[in-house]
């Protein structure tokens, strides 16, 4: 079996320089690359184009690259908790492409899957459809979106082998399968790798020839963006 | 007037036996709280999982286990989880039964707004325009005005669109409407202690108002 092991996570993105796109995995801060944000930030490349459902918070995810006036363009379908992110997108240093989340997760499968472009009826009547091709299909209007590709895919699983097989946890699944095929290097990090053959096959939620480098995060915060409790 | 838990219970009787429902974020995610129990409803969170559950015992707690609000929760016996993708093919290929959404505005042809871009105000978009192009029914919680007490009831949004013609009924503060085919809202039943005239001033689009209207009634407290 091919070995896609890499030592950590500086190693795994040494090559991301200023320009690259990058796609980012999570669903505000659930699922989100924390160790490969946390390597980007000290290697400091400029001038990303980051895509992710959303911009992370001030302090965490996506939010620290914004900070870090890293990133060029955003391309995401929510960026509400951002205050750095409004603050430069006001000043005009920052360009942002809003994109209704079904259509963003289509897209990237769609990259991924080798299908440049499908038909969606999200966002017919909308500001989000101007200068888009728009048809009819049997009495119903349809946009034409384009597939997404990135030159890296920074995804988070919870399980994974040296293989680049990945099993994800909970809502932590979101963006992470879709990105996996959709980067032309994905680079995966685990909470536990373990060798080739130690994951049954029958779990595995992204085959390993998504994944062309895999390693194992030190230690995940997984911050809780809004805590919601039952009494006890 | 309606309180917004108020609002919440209104809505949550319209919901039947055996459906698939979607909440959006505010008052529609209250709505969970009010569906009788006798019913069997699945409630789908676009983030990936069928089946939400109650919010969590704080030991229970986990960071993987989120709605689209972000907030933590816990699954029912029987979820299943699932990518973005996957979430959203659900939605627009038309097996989400209900779909309940907050809105900023509502046209008279049952447009809805509920999202903008502007100077004061970046949040995005989310699954919004995905929901109400879905088939499934639209149900829209909202309060009657905003702050500046203008009403949100228009004839035409002032937001940007999220959705044409794809509002099925409206629950607010002061009522329960529906979108006629011709246009105009039809006032359904009206909360109690509200006369039609503060509906009649409070709403700017076309109203229908037709023989007796019912008052709502038994409001949990």
């Amino acid at each position: 079996m091919i070995n896609k092991k890499v030592a950590n996570a500086a190693e795994a993105i040494q090559d991301i320089a200023d320009e690259s796109v990058l796609l980012l995995g999570g669903f505000g801060l659930c699922g989100i690359p924390e160790a490969a944000i946390q390597a980007l930030l000290e290697r400091n490349p400029k001038g990303l184009t980051c895509i992710s459902n959303n911009a992370g918070v001030d302090d965490f995810g996506v939010g620290l690259l914004l900070k870090k006036r890293m990133v060029k363009k955003l391309i995401a379908s929510y960026v509400g908790e951002n205050e750095e992110f409004e603050k430069q997108y006001k000043a005009g240093e920052l360009e942002l492409e809003l994109i209704p989340q079904g259509t963003l997760a289509e897209r990237i499968r769609a990259g991924g899957a080798g299908i440049p472009a499908f038909f969606t009826p999200a966002g017919i009547g909308s500001q989000l459809a101007e200068g888009k091709e728009i048809r009819e299909f049997d009495g119903r209007l349809y946009l034409l979106e384009r597939w997404i590709k990135a030159d890296f895919a920074l995804i988070k699983a919870w399980k994974g082998d040296t293989a680049g097989n990945l099993i994800y946890r909970g809502t932590a699944r979101n963006f992470n399968p879709l990105m996996a095929a959709a980067g032309k290097i994905t680079i995966a990090e685990v909470e536990e790798l373990v060798p080739a053959g130690e994951l049954d096959p029958n779990q595995v939620h992204t085959p390993g020839i998504y994944v062309q480098r895999i390693f194992q995060g030190d230690h995940y915060e997984k911050r809780i963006e809004k805590t919601t409790i039952s009494p006890e | 007037m309606l309180t917004k838990e108020q609002i919440a219970q209104r809505i949550a009787r319209e919901i039947k036996d055996g459906q698939y429902i979607n909440l959006g974020i505010g008052i529609p995610t209250l709505v969970a709280n009010y569906i009788p129990s006798h019913l069997q409803v699945v409630l789908q969170s676009e983030n990936g999982l069928l089946g939400i559950g109650p919010y969590p015992k704080q030991a229970d707690m986990d960071p993987d286990l989120v709605n689209a609000g972000k907030e933590t929760i816990s699954m029912v016996r029987g979820s299943s989880l699932f990518d973005s993708a996957e979430a959203f093919a659900m939605i627009r290929g038309g097996h989400i039964d209900v779909a309940i959404l907050g809105a900023l505005e509502l046209s008279e042809n049952g447009d809805i707004s509920n999202w903008k871009i502007s100077s004061s105000l970046i949040k995005g978009v989310g699954g919004a325009l995905d929901l109400v192009a879905s088939n499934a029914k639209l149900f829209v919680a909202m309060r009657h005005c905003h702050k500046d007490g203008s009403s949100k009831l228009k004839k035409q949004c002032k937001f940007p669109v999220t959705g044409l013609r794809c509002v099925h009924k409206i629950f607010t503060d002061l009522g329960v409407f529906s979108i006629l085919p011709e246009g105009g809202f039809k006032l359904v039943e009206k909360a109690p202690g509200v006369d039609l005239d503060e509906i009649r001033q409070k709403t700017e689009g076309r109203l229908v108002i037709k023989g007796e209207i019912p008052e709502m009634t038994g409001f949990a407290k």
